[in-house]
């Protein structure tokens, strides 16, 4: 059995648009947590959202690491425009610690020490063992991997830590069209920066009223929450050695204290699910992926 | 440029010779190539043959090996690698760094080419895979404009190569669970997207309605043709609204786009389809070669009996037009 108090929490990128103040003010908290080791940062999903939260990034980023967390910052999931290449070489030429979500970044990252993020493609322990190769220290791996390919992945290249997202909406798709603004009249170039509306996602229902998708700008996420509390001792077995907490609009301090708590055997995952379901009663929770079903179903313990 | 086809059996093939293709592309039965359905694809003999036939003719055969290899059984994805090279493949489209990274090394002489699944948008991203593992070609993600290819194009030291007819991806390829998420089985992993042994047509009243994992895809009204239930092809209710949420029943065709993709350094134009039956496909080759022959102005009447094999009878540029978006 593998010590599950070796499992360290991560707080991922908010993936939504969030005005400014209340992005500065969300990593403030996280910065008090005592239960947070490491937090990834910075717009993962959209360029054209940037400008909102870059003026705070220095002082978010003083803070954090002031507090003892391990910072990193992520690099954009899709890469087209000059504007936005230009954006991953200097975050991958100036950031101390960087995570790479696309093909590019790990072309300008190799080397020297950096982190995988969920965003490229890592199915097997070959490529884990070749992304180690190249500088990569930790990966986080993509959601629709099952139990038995982290663990496959893990013993191909065991001398790098893993994360898995643990908690939060999934991300499952990206597209060069913005279904956000269009959903709103908008296309891509003249959003107005409509999906600042939804600071959780958009829904998409069926035409027969069933929950079904949440849109976030260019991203499709899942209308489910990704809640992995039932499965921490089988992860820490298989080698996985980070939580990645995925931000959600709800009280993410309570979430990591959950997870820590169910982690360090002061509450069982029953009573912690129960919990992180008045935390965050906006989604139906799932872990199909890990038990290697679909994604949206929910597997009881 | 070059046309590529596609092939889903040997009788598509033969067609796609014949009516013209520069190169055919297919892939093996099995879960190693994107187009993983039931009664498609090649057996090691089929290949063989149809490589011989191919070169016989002045043809080129790629093999797409384009998923991702599940871990703990890569050597599906090794052998069958094998296999393609031993059949005389001219090329293999590749999507896993891992599986690139094995035919660099251990076949150093055959020729490489970056499935659409690997995702590569951008210079730094194709260079990575050029200088890494020795890529000779790129099949771009349908994400970019014509000036965005361009503008990579003038950047990279390999051939590009676009989608230029078919079916058209939504979402960037490669980088999609959706169907995962509602049927456990994807592009990436299994080789198909919403596949049809998750997918339910029922009637409701007057309605037809499609479904795929029993998720509501569409509805349609009397007299209106019920389209297959393709994920993100349907229609929801978003935003107080119902709508086509990410994308109408619609399929790729950049015909017009045929000069300004060639003055952007284009090597070659790939048309979608290995699940098309062959007359779909000899019809699809034969129109297409018709055109890249033809001076601009007689474009439009080569392709004119194209649209009615369109799904759903409508076209759109796609990403390549900076509308889409």
């Amino acid at each position: 059995m593998a010590d599950l108090s070796a499992l360290k929490i991560t707080i991922g990128p908010i993936p939504y648009l969030w005005s400014g103040e209340k992005w500065r003010d969300f990593y403030y908290r996280i910065a008090e947590s005592g239960h947070v080791d490491a937090v990834t940062l910075g717009e993962v999903v959209c360029s054209k959202r940037d400008h909102f939260t870059r003026p705070f990034l220095p002082q978010v980023v003083e803070r954090l690491t002031a507090s003892g967390k391990s910072v990193a910052l992520a690099s954009l999931a899709l890469v087209t425009l000059d504007r936005e290449v230009a954006q991953t070489r200097r975050l991958a030429a100036e950031a101390p610690l960087a995570e790479a979500n696309d093909l590019s970044a790990l072309r300008l990252l190799a080397g020297k020490p950096h982190l995988v993020g969920p965003f490229v493609n890592v199915y097997n322990g070959a490529t884990a063992k070749l992304l180690a190769r190249r500088g990569a220290t930790r990966i986080c791996l993509g959601p629709e991997l099952p139990a038995s390919s982290i663990a496959s992945i893990v013993a191909g290249a065991p001398d790098i830590d893993y994360e898995i997202i643990a908690f939060g909406r999934l991300p499952l798709a990206i597209s060069a069209r913005c279904a956000h603004a269009r959903a709103k009249g908008h296309t891509k170039d003249n959003c107005q920066f409509v999906c600042g509306d939804e600071p959780d996602g958009l829904d998409v229902d069926t035409l027969d009223g069933q929950p079904f998708l949440t849109v976030n700008g260019v991203q499709t996420m899942s209308r489910h929450c990704q809640v992995l509390l039932n499965d921490l001792p089988p992860l820490a077995d298989m080698g996985v050695t980070h939580l990645r907490l995925s931000p959600q609009d709800c009280d993410m301090v309570a979430v990591a204290a959950i997870y820590a708590d169910v982690r360090d055997g002061r509450m069982n995952p029953d009573e912690g699910t129960t919990r992180l379901k008045a935390i965050y009663p906006a989604a139906p929770f799932a872990n199909g992926f890990l038990h290697g079903v679909a994604g949206m179903d929910w597997v009881a313990a | 440029m070059e046309l590529i086809c596609p092939a889903g059996t040997p009788a598509a093939y033969r067609e796609a010779v014949e009516a013209g293709a520069d190169a055919v592309y297919c892939g093996f039965r099995d879960e190693t190539n994107a187009r993983n359905f039931p009664g498609l694809n090649f057996t090691r003999d089929e290949l063989r043959e149809a490589v011989a036939h191919a070169h016989s003719r002045g043809v080129q055969t790629y093999v797409a090996l384009n998923t991702f290899m599940r871990a703990g059984s890569e050597d599906t994805w090794y052998r069958a690698t094998d296999d393609a090279v031993a059949a005389g493949a001219d090329a293999v489209i590749l999507a896993d760094m891992a599986l690139m990274d094995y035919v660099a090394d251990r076949y150093p002489e055959q020729r490489l080419h970056v499935s659409v699944q690997a995702s590569a948008s951008n210079v730094d991203a194709v260079s990575l895979l050029v200088e890494s593992f020795g890529a000779k070609r790129l099949v771009l993600p349908r994400v970019l404009t014509v000036a965005e290819i361009a503008n990579i194009a003038r950047q990279v030291d390999c051939e590009l190569e676009v989608f230029a007819f078919g079916g058209l991806c939504v979402m960037a390829e490669g980088r999609c669970s959706l169907s995962s998420y509602v049927t456990g089985k994807s592009p990436n992993m299994q080789g198909v997207c919403s596949p049809a042994s998750h997918v339910r047509y029922r009637e409701d009243g007057p309605d037809m309605v499609s479904e795929l994992g029993g998720f509501t895809i569409n509805r349609f009204g009397e007299g209106e043709p019920a389209g297959y239930p393709t994920l993100c092809k349907g229609r929801f209710h978003i935003a107080d609204d119902d709508g086509y949420a990410f994308e109408d029943p619609v399929s790729l065709d950049v015909m017009e786009h045929l000069d300004a993709l060639r003055a952007a350094g284009v090597t070659a134009l790939k048309i979608e389809g290995r699940q098309r039956g062959k007359a779909y496909v000899a019809q699809v080759v034969s129109s297409l070669r018709a055109a890249l022959l033809a001076p601009k102005d007689e474009r439009p009447q080569k392709l004119a009996h194209l649209h009615r094999l369109s799904e759903g009878q409508r076209t759109t540029s796609g990403a390549y037009d900076k509308k889409w978006r």
